[in-house]
């Protein structure tokens, strides 16, 4: 095989870099990522400060640099949503807010439901955690976290009860958010393990137990504590139902000879009348019930419509307290909060006539135009340029909304034409508030919790 | 908690409960951005325990203080960061106000 002539050049004879600065293409590699056709490749952002030692470049972070370099632009702000840009920045801290923003700062949320009557059709579980999920529109800061053991009481506990019924009758009615009732005195029912007691004088011990009316707190004077929205979707309630019209064609074929145990599904509500109202048990839903059950009579079951009894009811009590959405995710803050790198197309080279109408087709999000370069419409350019009439260029107008689909790059070598990045070190952060607090003041909130973090670990190491 | 010598105080495990990848993270590139630091790292033993371990090596300073310095340093970078976001969002506010106001 022949050896391939190539000049050797000894390495000092290599033009310099200049000291303290980065040759250009490992500038690109270290600032943008760049979206190949199969990949993204120059993912990670360098972070060791001797990273470039070898060619006199320091890598390390001087605060004040970061304090010239970072900027933060507000692009929207509206009353739950913000979207903004965060220039200078490394990924790490970006993500440390993100995460902060959805698992880490506290919101109230429903965590206790105390369910005096329900005859829906949701089950007590399922009603439960609908409510969990409706989110309160009170600023956490001014409340305590429930300790274990602690009583609940006007600072960490918020109640509300919801009291709906269909009548007999009456069309299917929708239950919403607008009839939780917050009840700033505390719980009002009362605690099943206490006595009745004949003395009047002595307050009857309650499920919450609080020293003042909530109402009566300079926070909540003219600003009282309701869910987010009024129009939130609890529970839909039915007039009662006849057993015999469900039951009948469900009956299964081989039980139903008389006296044997039958077993059978319907939907429908069955009340047991040898509980108190206090603590009814209802099912709901498509219920399997087994027992002795004549053909057409309820012995010993109280089904209701047959009895002449109302529709369906719910009447519960809601307890808030405050937590964390690490916990569970009703008590995340944000709907959602994130970030993306903002996108960068670059054209390696002009891009004219029909190939430029191919790209414009190309992008499904409209990143790029067509510029008229033969009428002149590049007035600073137009000496140099070729000035054919009809002459057509591509150009970039749109970078911001690229979605990086690299559909541009597919095919025929068209990524030897234009090249697809994201900057490093630009964050276009969105954060979706679900109404506990605004946006920024979230942001701001997220951002002291994880100087909190730091102040721990340094007193903890002092 | 940390798990180190007393001979050498250049390295050293530190062991934080009750945090994840947002401080550990956090500190690693504050950390790594310290001329003094030759090797940082973190690791989470088993995903279901509350806890990180953050390993320090350095050129010979004792890894608590530069946990320390790099805490504080974060610290400030986040202070800096509230400060200019509040900044920026009361700029946008009375930009928005002022364009509220129609003025022809
Ligand atoms: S990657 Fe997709 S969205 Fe971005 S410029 Fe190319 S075609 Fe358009």
């Amino acid at each position: 095989m022949k050896e391939q002539k190539t000049t050797k050049v000894p390495v000092w004879d290599l033009p310099d870099v200049p000291k303290g600065k980065l040759p250009p293409h490992l500038q690109l590699q270290r600032t943008r990522v760049l979206c190949t056709f199969d990949a993204p490749t120059h993912t990670e952002s360098i972070q060791y400060s001797g990273a470039y030692a070898a060619m006199g470049v320091d890598n390390s972070l001087r605060l004040e640099e970061f304090r010239n370099n970072f900027r933060v632009e507000v692009i929207k702000l509206t009353e739950d949503d913000m979207e903004f840009d965060m220039i200078g920045i490394d990924a790490a801290l970006a993500n440390a807010f993100r995460r902060i923003l959805i698992a880490e700062l506290p919101t109230m949320a429903i965590e206790k439901v105390l369910v005096a009557n329900n005859t829906s059709v949701i089950q007590d579980e399922v009603l439960a955690h609908r409510l969990g999920l409706i989110p309160l529109k009170v600023d956490p800061r001014l409340f305590n976290y429930m300790i274990e053991n602690d009583e609940p009481n006007e600072k960490n506990t918020i109640v509300f009860k919801l009291h709906a019924r269909c009548e007999r009758g009456s069309p299917r009615i929708k239950v919403t958010t607008n009839e939780l009732k917050w009840l700033p005195n505390g719980s009002e029912l009362i605690l099943s393990t206490e006595k009745p007691t004949q003395d009047s004088t002595s307050k009857t011990k309650t499920y919450t137990s609080f020293n003042c009316r909530q109402d009566t707190l300079p926070e909540f004077l003219d600003n009282p504590i309701v869910p987010k929205h009024d129009d939130i979707l609890i529970a839909k309630l039915g007039p009662g139902q006849y057993v015999r019209n469900f039951a009948t064609p469900l009956v299964n074929e081989t039980s139903t000879n008389e006296a044997s145990a039958i077993s059978f599904t319907f939907p429908c509500m069955i009340e047991s009348p040898h509980v108190s109202s206090n603590d009814t048990f209802s099912f709901g839903g498509f219920i399997k019930l087994a027992g002795a059950v004549g053909s057409g009579k309820n012995e010993g079951l109280n089904v209701m419509g047959t009895s002449g009894s109302v529709g369906m009811e719910i009447e519960l009590e809601a307890h808030a307290v405050k937590g964390v959405g690490k916990t569970h995710a009703k008590w995340s803050p944000v709907a959602t909060a994130w970030y993306r790198m903002l996108p960068e197309v670059v054209l390696l080279q002009d891009i004219e006539d029909g190939m430029a109408e191919e790209l414009f087709k190309k992008c499904p999000v409209g990143v790029f135009d067509i510029e008229d370069i033969g009428k002149g419409s590049l007035i600073v350019f137009d000496q140099f340029i070729d000035r054919q009439l009809g002459r057509k260029r591509a150009t970039v107008a749109r970078p911001r909304s690229c979605t990086l689909c690299r559909e541009c790059i597919r095919g025929d070598d068209w990524d030897k034409l234009l090249s697809l990045r994201r900057v490093k070190d630009h964050f276009i952060f969105t954060i979706e508030s679900t109404g506990a607090l605004p946006p920024e003041i979230l942001f701001t909130e997220a951002v002291q919790i994880l100087e909190e973090k730091c102040e721990r670990v340094i007193s903890e190491l002092s | 908690m940390e798990h180190g010598s007393f001979q050498d105080e250049s390295q050293a495990t530190f062991s934080l409960t009750d945090e994840d990848h947002t401080l550990a993270n956090s500190l690693r590139y504050t950390l790594n951005q310290d001329p003094r630091v030759t090797f940082c790292g973190y690791s989470i033993p088993h995903p279901s325990d509350a806890r990180v371990n953050i390993r320090v090596q350095t050129t010979g300073v004792p890894a608590r203080d530069v946990l320390k310095d790099s805490c504080q340093d974060l610290m400030l970078v986040c202070q800096h960061v509230r400060s200019t976001v509040d900044q920026a969002v009361m700029e946008f506010k009375n930009k928005q106000w002022v364009e509220s106001m129609n003025i022809k």
